[in-house]
């Protein structure tokens, strides 16, 4: 076991030290994708442990972002000014809800509070009517479509289709400063780190197991007298609150934040790098979200015409072919050449990589084989 | 402003636009009750339609064009459908979030594959000309309201879609098969009914229904390689609202839903009564979780 | 983890991973190199969306931003020295435009950009420019109340596209207007600038209307345009809602030979990719257009159908994509430098230019003096022009009606 802590602690030392081996262009990039691997670590907990498939994350990202954005485009005023779009939308003072923002620490803590409260909000109006599965991906999608028409819609307040932009200085420091963009990678990796950490520990503790239990068998964890419903809205809000502080460093790496970030394809594609990751494994979304980002940065480049083709089809393929995603690879990779060695043994275990399932542990064995 | 002919206006441009939404959303319907399986790609289904209407407009003229049109644009989407079914669809029953993902891929691939072939900006499909009248009705009560023959027409052929699947389902051996599946899978398996076969009809003829969708929808807007997702998301909600699998409730829930927007967005904008739109839904939830017109069952499902 | 194997598994996923990052990262790092320019040439940015929604409109301004490289690549260049052009893809994404801006200033050392459609990749690209102090430049009519030091903007100001409209309508008697437009920033501004003027100049506000980006519903808009008879109608929609709504309109009975429309998101492009039949007599308001009859124009013209075929069609975004590098050159020889700075205050100091558009000077906001032309449109997809404004418009970022005692910061 202390071996996997060594492998980790190797991947956080090549991550922290990428500033001193990147380029300042790809290490934004990395940030940023850093950035949006937080939210795929609350995705497992949310989809990949408690079954909750949300395709509508983009709103509690939104959420954060659009919180930070507000507290910079405030501390960016002179004295009587008001942010350019509220200018030619024809309002002439800062709504009292824009201007509470002017303080950070208040700021900071919406962040974090906002899109984790929203996520509470919406987790326990579904789950306390038993709404789940795929009525519940549907709901969600559906109220990130409404997020982002009215985000687009109420102009005045919110920037409209352009969003929030040109900012100056974040607690004091500016933006265009010439650290910058290295500290900002170094808290990203850091608040990333973090989330590991706590996710992992999520999964050991009491509530980790009844959450992979509810997964596989709600009902028949409710029968045992657990309150199904409470624990699907905590992990719900936990992973919204993740999303949130994910929105806001994403925004902090752009310097820009706009509707079409938030809305229903950017959320669904955040849940398809955590598809090609591998729901279940942290460090599996970490490099998954890696992977796809980048991947989709160079395939777009390199061919414009068809980077949507080799999306989609990568999606087709790990959803149907390898259920396990990037985090199956090594599994199935080993269980080959174990069947090499033990035909007898083997036959089992190969049965169980057509099906593309993960060996399956105790708990899920005892759990139910309906998962979704 | 609220004068009678306005609102009777509203309402048949409400129904209108139910029609589109109810053509869209029986096939997502019917695969969602019978296999619990959801379309991602349904959405494009009805783009294939629309391009499928273009290109029969093209090199048929005359008055046969049109029915032409309609008859491609339903056999087109109904392979296409079979063979997504075939493909991927098959390989993933049990697993319906799965099936959102994988369909959303194929529905990347088909927007994309639009793109390339006919280009990113709109074709038009030209309505037959007996579709630029309109009735206006001059005195009475309703004077003042016009109703377009091509919205009639829309309205129209929701309907007789509509009762022609109702009767399949309801006289036919297939649909006898159909209802048999939907109620006890392994039951109607048990009883010699090639269940995949069921399914594949099932899918198939879902996706020709979006097809006629596409093909309607083109008489009045462009046809786009996005089309079919700014309509998805909307054709879900009313497969929600309607409750599973259920012809009446999927036609009362696109009713609502078109009747509801026309109204709000004759107090608000359009962008708004969207979200009121959402908004409503998730209220409407509360109440009925299961839908307007839930099956009524005491086993313990886990959707 | 109770299972032994289950454990070495993960193990083993925890290897595969670390090594994967490693090789990832140091990739990545081999690949940052940066490439430096060689001697005799420079490089520019191109970026525009080649795919998605917008590829439509934007791959054909990126066509005529490269005929016009070509050409001075053809007359030997700038200085001495050719223009390479490093063509991206924004992909109808303003992350990507901002992304890629990035990429084009650090990784490729590019000089200057030319790109960008939508007001919202501006805004997404201009935290890019300022903190690099690049220079973008940027060809399509907007909304204003924007001048950013690093930003050239050669698309028409809302004083020189919107308000000559307004004139020309109020000179026809046309007093009682409807608004339309997709929901988004240029529609949502405009029409607050219209209204200002609408209400000042002695005519009335027949109704306001949004659609979101993309609509095709346009039942309901009709219905209330139908209560509120107005002389006019102002659309401001995007891309393929204008074909739902003016095939909607027809539906009922407005053609736009009964109902006029005056369309600012409409030009040759559009209507030729619509089919000038469903739109033929409605009017747009623009600072260029193909059908104007003057020397360079006509060389213009010739060029581009030589180099892209001869169905093409050229419309006011095209024409400004092609005039900003011809500005950028000419300001760089003057300022004898490819320094942005040094080429934006030459850009503003070097005076009158002739263009295919008219004569044509960039303000010192940045932006480009040009013409208001109204047309209506034929038949063949070409614009009939019916009305010029007096002579080059002087471009105002910040209407003094609409927006009083506002105006760019000074430098």
């Amino acid at each position: 076991m202390r071996l996997k802590h060594v492998f980790d602690g190797l991947i956080l030392i090549a991550l922290a030290l990428a500033p001193y081996y990147l380029s300042a262009f790809n290490l934004s990039l990395l940030g940023r994708f850093l950035a949006l691997a937080i939210l795929s670590l609350g995705l497992v907990l949310v989809w990949g442990w408690g079954g909750i498939l949300s395709l509508g994350q983009g709103i509690f990202f939104g959420l954060g972002a659009y919180v930070l954005a507000m507290h910079m485009t405030m501390v960016s005023l002179g004295p009587g000014e008001l942010p350019d779009f509220m200018m030619w939308s024809g309002l002439d003072h800062v709504p009292a809800w824009w201007s509470v923002f002017h303080s950070p620490v208040l700021t900071l803590a919406c962040v974090v509070l906002l899109p984790m409260a929203a996520a509470a909000i919406l987790g326990w109006l579904m789950f306390h009517r038993r709404v789940g599965g795929v009525y519940f991906a549907l709901i969600t999608q559906a109220l990130a479509l409404a997020f982002s028409t009215l985000l687009i819609s109420e102009q005045a307040y919110t920037g409209g289709f352009n969003g929030l932009t040109n900012f100056t200085t974040i607690l004091g420091y500016s933006v265009d400063g010439p650290d910058f963009g290295r500290g900002l990678y170094w808290v990203t990796l850091g608040f990333l780190a973090l989330s590991f950490i706590l996710c992992q520990w999520l999964r050991r503790t009491n509530f980790g197991k009844v959450l992979v239990a509810i997964r596989d068998g709600e009902n028949r964890v409710r029968f045992l007298g657990y309150n199904a419903m409470a624990y699907k809205t905590v992990a719900f809000a936990a992973g919204g609150a993740m999303a949130g502080i994910a929105g806001a460093l994403y925004m902090l790496h752009l310097g820009d934040i706009s509707p079409a970030m938030v809305g229903v394809i950017p959320s669904i594609e955040m849940v398809v790098a955590v598809a090609v990751g591998g729901r279940e494994s942290l460090t599996g979304v970490i490099l998954g979200t890696l992977l796809v980002n980048f991947g989709k940065d160079w395939i777009s480049n390199a061919m414009p015409q068809l980077w949507l083709f080799v999306m989609g089809a990568l999606f087709v393929l790990v959803v149907t072919g390898m259920r396990g995603g990037l985090a199956s690879l090594p599994q199935i990779f080993f269980r080959l050449l174990h069947w090499r060695h033990k035909r007898v043994a083997g036959a089992h275990a190969a049965s169980a990589i057509e099906a593309g399932n993960p060996a399956p542990t105790v708990e899920e064995e005892a759990g139910a084989q309906k998962a979704v | 402003m609220w004068h009678l002919p306005i609102i009777a206006g509203q309402v048949f441009n409400g129904f209108s636009v139910a029609s589109i939404l109810l053509l869209t959303a029986l096939g997502l319907a019917l695969s969602f009750g019978q296999m619990n399986v959801i379309n991602m790609a349904h959405g494009e289904m009805l783009m294939s339609g629309g391009y499928l209407s273009y290109l029969a407009c093209k090199f048929v003229h005359g008055p046969a064009a049109f029915p032409c049109a309609l008859l491609t644009a339903f056999a087109g989407a109904t392979i296409l459908g079979a063979l997504l079914e075939v493909s991927v669809i098959r390989w993933l029953y049990g697993r319906p979030l799965d099936t959102l993902l994988a369909t959303w891929g194929i529905s990347l691939i088909m927007q994309q594959g639009a793109r390339s072939i006919f280009g990113a900006i709109g074709v038009e499909v030209v309505a037959p000309h007996w579709m630029d009248e309109s009735i206006n009705i001059t005195h009475g009560w309703f004077a003042g309201l016009s109703l377009p023959f091509i919205r009639i027409f829309i309205i129209l052929l929701a309907v007789a879609v509509l009762a022609g699947l109702a009767l399949f389902i309801a006289r036919t051996r297939w649909g006898q098969w159909l209802r048999a599946v939907h109620q006890d899978r392994d039951m109607a398996g048990a009883l010699g009914i090639n269940t995949k076969r069921v399914d594949l009809i099932v899918f198939a003829l879902g996706s020709g229904v979006a097809g006629l969708a596409g093909a309607a929808l083109a008489l009045i807007s462009p046809v786009t390689p996005t089309v079919g997702q700014s309509y998805i998301v909307y054709a879900f909600l009313v497969v929600i609202v309607g409750g599973l699998g259920s012809l009446l409730g999927t036609t009362l829930a696109a009713c609502l839903v078109g009747l509801f927007s026309a109204g709000a967005q004759m107090f608000t904008s359009v962008s708004f009564s969207d979200v009121l739109l959402l908004v409503m839904v998730v209220v409407l939830i509360q109440f009925r979780p299961r839908g307007l017109v839930a099956t009524r069952s005491r086993a313990l499902k886990e959707a | 983890m109770k299972q032994p194997s289950n454990g070495a598994a993960h193990l083993r996923l925890k290897a595969a991973g670390a090594v994967a990052t490693i090789l990832s990262l140091a990739f990545c790092a081999a690949a940052s190199t940066p490439v430096l320019a060689q001697n005799g040439s420079v490089k520019v940015g191109v970026l525009q969306s080649l795919s998605g929604t917008m590829a439509i409109s934007e791959v054909a301004v990126k066509d005529a931003t490269m005929l016009a490289i070509d050409q001075i690549n053809a007359s030997g260049g700038v200085m001495g020295r050719k223009i390479v052009p490093v063509v991206e893809d924004g992909a109808s994404d303003p992350a990507i435009f901002a992304q890629k801006a990035q990429e084009l200033i650090q990784q490729d050392n590019v000089v200057t950009v030319f790109g960008g459609w939508t007001s919202a990749s501006r805004k997404a690209m201009l935290p890019v420019f300022q903190r690099f102090q690049s220079l973008l430049w940027y060809p399509v009519q907007f909304e204003g109340n924007e001048c950013s030091p690093d930003i050239m903007y050669s698309g028409a100001q809302p004083n020189q596209q919107i308000l000559p409209a307004l004139q020309w309508a109020m000179e026809k008697g046309e007093k009682r207007i409807f608004l339309l437009g997709s929901d988004y920033v240029f529609p949502r501004t405009a029409n607050y600038i219209l209204k200002k003027y609408i209400v000042h100049d002695g005519g009335t506000v027949a109704g306001e209307e949004y659609v979101p980006l993309g609509g095709t519903d346009f039942s309901s808009v009709i219905a209330k345009i139908k209560i509120s008879h107005p002389q006019i109608i102002f659309n401001t929609l995007n891309g393929d809602s204008n074909v739902s709504f003016f095939k909607q309109m027809a539906a009922a009975g407005m053609t736009p030979d009964k109902m006029p429309v005056m369309s600012f998101s409409i030009a040759e492009q559009e209507a030729h990719a619509m089919g000038p039949s469903l739109v033929q007599g409605s009017y747009a308001a623009w600072n260029y257009f193909q059908s104007l009859q003057n020397p360079l124009n006509k060389k213009f013209v010739a060029a581009f159908k030589a180099e892209y075929g001869g169905n093409s069609v050229l419309d006011d975004p095209m024409i400004h994509g092609y005039e900003d590098v011809y500005l950028w050159a000419a300001a760089a020889r003057k300022a004898g430098s490819f320094d942005p700075m040094k080429v934006r205050t030459a850009a503003i100091e070097m005076g009158w230019q002739d263009s295919p558009m008219g004569k044509v000077e960039f303000a010192n906001n940045q932006s480009l003096y040009q013409t208001a032309y109204v047309g209506q449109l034929e038949p063949d997809g070409q614009f009939k022009i019916l009305w010029q404004s007096n002579g080059p418009i002087r471009p105002n970022p910040y209407d003094p009606l609409a927006f009083p005692g506002r105006s760019c910061p000074a430098k």
